[in-house]
């Protein structure tokens, strides 16, 4: 606890110190970050491995390379994202200067998740630095090498006061939470999501979070099934399918259903092989926990395709479940493993009407050569994010906020969204000292002549034209004059 | 209570809300409320505010809202539409938009001092977004809760829209359902707590626009007496019972004794010599309220006014001098018609005292030299320079609070953007699958090589991504 407060304690002291303020600092720490990301990259790679037996291509395509394009996108855009924003005036501040000030929000904390150990931690720390604030990164310590390399190579390239790594389990994560921060962003799953929205709550902070849930992956009748197979196959069991936003479960007609899982077979022996287990490309659960849960799943399911195990590797075969029930388990909670369960639905309005009465997801999958079905299912749907034709890609553009609604979480980022979490928009408006007189028309004793004009400025619905406005000023003019003269008070302009 | 939640649930998941022409129907329902009710609108915010001249109350009640309903009814076809993004060089032929849905059934629980104002604002928004809502008004201003209780529902949709009227207990026991959003404004930071955590519960989304000590640094370069109008008008506006008032000024000992017979000038240009009579000046709006802030007058030396009734919870314009940071007007929100004044000995000085203490709503400086170093060197929820409350009125700038005054924000298109969520969405095409090829397992060391090339990441200039 007393730790906590001292990591804390000098992060916001730091802040405090104003140094993090300057785009030129920033910009010197992502610019180091971005060094440590390619100095340090075998190392990186390395512990990802150890974590997740993830093979080179997929930890670098996954974890390195998202981060290193935010941190390019940082530093190209990050002289326009802090600029203050000119805003539209009205009559009444017309000559008022009127905009909106990007300002750091404090001392923010980031929580990272196992799954995608480096990334998930990396990416939203490239947005609050470029931002301004200090960060507190707190990496999940289930994926513990990745973790423990964080807390390591933080710290020889990035401020240490500023950005200090705190590991730890749960009674660390519980004692962090009791401090104050400026924002919290999350991501895991929702029962902790509570924990962290009401320890938030106590100091009323505002908190992003990326939470997850099951994403449906609907296959629509009319559409090319190898490719969408395909496809499907790739963001399922990439990462041995514990990724936040993996199709977690099909539905499709039942006519379809055995073509689907034929189309899945042919794909996985083409990117695992014969043998899954020996391929260097497919990866490991994380640990024997969810190694044990997510076995459980397959209690009284019909396996169409795998569910072959090893409990001293982590090992689960890439598995396909057929005529899933609704009510079973394995379509109760987030599957976040290699299992893929199809239940079958007579119709797309079948489809809609079964997502919708589950909480909403983090994303939403549509297969179809029918571009009106799939602007019908996003319009008739709610999710957090939503890819047609193919899965995951939308987290890949950054320039789309990626987060969840209802269930599946609150707030968003990634790129500029990154940089607007973690920034403060503050209203500014500055007027002169001068030019009393068109203030008179609010100063009290009232009178129905102050309200007539008052309308006049404000209720605008009228176009405006350059003539109109200087028009329209001369008149407000006017009109202060008339009710001064009329009122008999002083003015002094 | 709970056949109205599942009535509202089962309308939203008819998507009735949904299309443009219901939306735009429903709010100029709302502006035909404030049109055709606007005498009893009036009325309703006199007896709960004190009998005051309805100008002030067609101003904030009336006005500031019809402002914002021209500006929704104006801008939400704009506002409604996909918002398409760049895409990057793998995307380059599907399309990429962020899509405006609605939250759901949301909850907007309302105050008491700008009672109308306060909930319509967020309703405008909460509907322009497509949702259904629950109106909590403040059951203080027990007038305006009735009006709003029994004829908001002759205007807008009942499948859609309903009005609660509770008190603590109840509207404690209202939290525990869930809701898609929750929208509160209030002053307490205590209530604005427990509302937070209730919405954890459900994972739901909340702002929460609440309050604090808004400072007015008065440099020592500056016109006094419009310094003194535009302060004072801020502070005795509604009788002190804005949460955007300057809350206390901050000056030198010079500056101070410059301001005061200015400050009387403007309080009696406004108010006439003698303010109870003046009919532009409000009452406190409880007993408690008037307790509550009667007990601060004991704060530095009264200046000018003081005077005070029970009877009628009439508190005189007052300006109090001297006041030291542990006098009992300087430990909370005073929300009422007196004005502590605390001198410093120059503006960095008042800079540090404003950073010792947490952030406001608002922030005020009043200087003649164009250097706002006070914006620079402090945070708070708004700011404005040389005028007070000034800034709320431009539906352009986002109105919400940091830190101990609240989170989020609203007014014009950020009311609306509150009450949406932002959809990421990409549209791919199912053809062109070789393009994909990069992507798929078996992973060569070629394979990861024509991939970075294909990210090819730049520092200047375009940054394409996978």
């Amino acid at each position: 606890m007393e730790r906590m407060q001292q990591v804390v304690g000098r992060a916001r002291a730091a802040f405090n110190s104003g140094r993090c303020r300057s785009l030129e600092f920033r910009m010197q720490q992502l610019k180091a970050l971005e060094r440590m990301v390619q100095e340090k990259e075998k190392e990186i790679l390395a512990a990802i491995k150890a974590d997740l037996h993830k093979c080179g291509h997929n930890a670098y395509s996954h974890e390195i390379l998202g981060v290193l394009g935010e941190l390019a996108l940082a530093m190209d855009k990050l002289p326009s994202w802090a600029a203050p924003q000119p805003v539209k005036k009205n009559l009444l501040t017309m000559r008022d200067e009127a905009y909106i000030c990007p300002e750091p929000l404090g001392v923010v904390l980031i929580i990272g998740a196992w799954n995608y150990p480096f990334v998930l931690v990396m990416q939203p720390l490239v947005g609050a630095i470029a931002a301004g604030n200090a960060v507190v990164v707190k990496p999940s310590e289930i994926s513990e090498n990745t973790a423990r390399l964080v807390a390591d190579l933080l710290p020889q390239y990035l401020d240490r006061e500023l950005y200090p790594v705190v590991t730890g389990g749960v009674p660390e994560t519980t004692a962090l939470l009791t401090q104050r921060f400026d924002h919290i962003l999350y991501t895991g799953n929702s029962t902790v999501g509570k924990i962290v929205m009401a320890a938030a709550a106590k100091h009323l902070t505002p908190v992003t979070l990326e939470l997850g849930g099951k994403s449906p992956c609907y296959i629509d009748t009319d559409c090319d099934l190898a490719v969408a197979c395909r496809r499907i196959t790739w963001g399922k069991y990439m990462n041995c399918g514990q990724t936040c936003i993996a199709p977690d479960y099909i539905l499709c007609d039942p006519s379809i259903q055995s073509k689907v899982v034929e189309n899945i077979k042919v794909t996985l022996q083409e990117f695992y092989g014969e043998d899954v287990k020996s391929s260097p490309d497919y990866e490991r659960i994380i640990n024997k926990h969810h190694f044990k849960r997510i076995l459980g799943l397959l209690e009284g399911q019909k396996i169409a395709h795998g569910g072959e195990s090893d409990e001293a590797s982590c090992f689960i075969a890439p598995t396909i479940l057929t005529d899933v029930s609704a009510e079973s388990k394995v379509m109760e909670e987030e599957i976040f493993g290699p299992v893929l369960p199809i239940v079958t639905v007579k119709s797309v309005d079948e489809a809609i009407e079964f997502i919708n009465r589950r909480e909403k997801p983090l994303a939403l999958y549509v297969f179809s050569n029918n571009k009106k079905l799939i602007k019908r299912v996003i319009s008739e749907t709610s999710s957090g994010g939503f890819t047609g034709n193919d899965v995951i890609m939308h987290f890949f553009l950054s320039t789309l906020p990626f987060g969840g609604v209802g269930n599946s979480g609150m707030g968003a980022y990634h790129g500029k969204h990154s940089f607007e979490t973690f920034s403060h928009r503050r209203a500014c408006l500055i007027k002169d000292l001068k030019m009393e007189g068109t203030n008179k028309l609010r100063y009290p004793p009232g009178s129905q002549k102050k309200v007539d004009w008052a309308k006049f400025f404000l209720l605008k619905r009228f176009n405006k034209t350059r003539i109109g406005l200087i028009a329209l000023a001369l008149l407000g003019i006017v009109a202060a004059v008339v009710i001064k003269v009329s009122s008999g008070s002083l003015l002094s302009v | 209570r709970g056949r109205l939640r599942v009535h509202l649930r089962a309308t939203w998941l008819s998507g009735k809300t949904r299309p443009m022409e219901y939306r735009v129907a429903q709010l100029e329902a709302l502006g035909r409320f404030l049109d055709e009710k606007k005498q009893d609108i009036l009325e309703a915010t006199a007896a709960d505010m004190g009998k005051v001249r309805g100008i002030r109350a067609y101003f904030t009640e009336i006005l500031l809202c019809k402002n914002e309903l021209n500006d929704t009814l104006n801008n939400l076809c704009h506002w409604m539409k996909d918002e398409h993004v760049d895409k990057n060089l793998v995307t380059q032929l599907d399309s990429a938009f962020i899509r405006k849905d609605p939250y759901g059934v949301v909850l907007i629980i309302a105050p008491w001092n700008y009672p109308i104002h306060l909930f319509l604002v967020p309703l405008i928004g909460a509907i322009a977004a497509g949702n259904c809502v629950v109106v909590k008004p403040s059951e203080t201003s027990k007038n305006t809760e009735r009006l709003v209780a029994e004829m908001l529902s002759c205007y807008l949709d009942n499948d859609c829209f309903a009005v609660v009227t509770a008190g603590v207990e109840e509207t404690t026991r209202l939290l525990e359902n869930k809701f898609d959003y929750i929208f509160f404004t209030g002053m307490s930071r205590r209530v604005g707590r427990i509302i937070m955590t209730a919405a954890a519960k459900h994972l739901t989304p909340v702002t929460l626009e609440l309050g604090g000590k808004n400072p007015c640094y008065v440099s020592d370069t500056c016109d006094v007496q419009n310094v003194a109008r535009r302060v004072a008008w801020g502070r005795f506006f509604n009788a002190g019972q804005t949460c955007i008032a300057p809350d206390y000024v901050l000056c030198s000992v010079e500056m101070q004794e410059k301001l005061m017979p200015a400050l009387r000038e403007a309080i009696t240009e406004f108010f006439g010599s003698n303010p109870r009579e003046s009919p532009d000046f409000g009452r406190i709006v409880g007993d408690k309220q008037f307790r509550r802030i009667r007990a601060l007058l004991c704060s530095g030396r009264v200046a000018i006014g003081g005077q005070t009734d029970e009877k009628e919870r009439y508190i005189a314009p007052t300006v109090l001098a001297d006041v030291l940071p542990s006098d009992p007007a300087m430990q909370e929100e005073i929300f009422g018609p007196i004005l502590p004044i605390v001198v410093v000995a120059n503006m960095d000085e008042a800079i540090d005292f404003i950073n010792a203490r947490p952030r406001p709503l608002a922030i005020y400086a009043f200087s003649c030299d164009s250097k706002v170093r006070v914006l620079e060197r402090t945070s708070s929820g708004g700011f404005c320079g040389n005028d007070t409350l000034m800034h709320v009125t431009l539906t352009s700038l986002p109105f919400g609070g940091i830190g101990n005054s609240g989170l989020g924000k609203y007014h014009g298109k950020f009311t609306f953007d509150t009450f949406t969520h932002h959809r990421g969405c990409l549209h791919r095409n199912m053809g062109l699958e070789a393009l994909n090829a990069l992507r798929y397992p078996p992973y060569s060391q070629q394979k990861l090589g024509l991939l970075t090339a294909t990210f090819e990441i730049k520092r200047k200039g375009t940054c394409t991504l996978l």
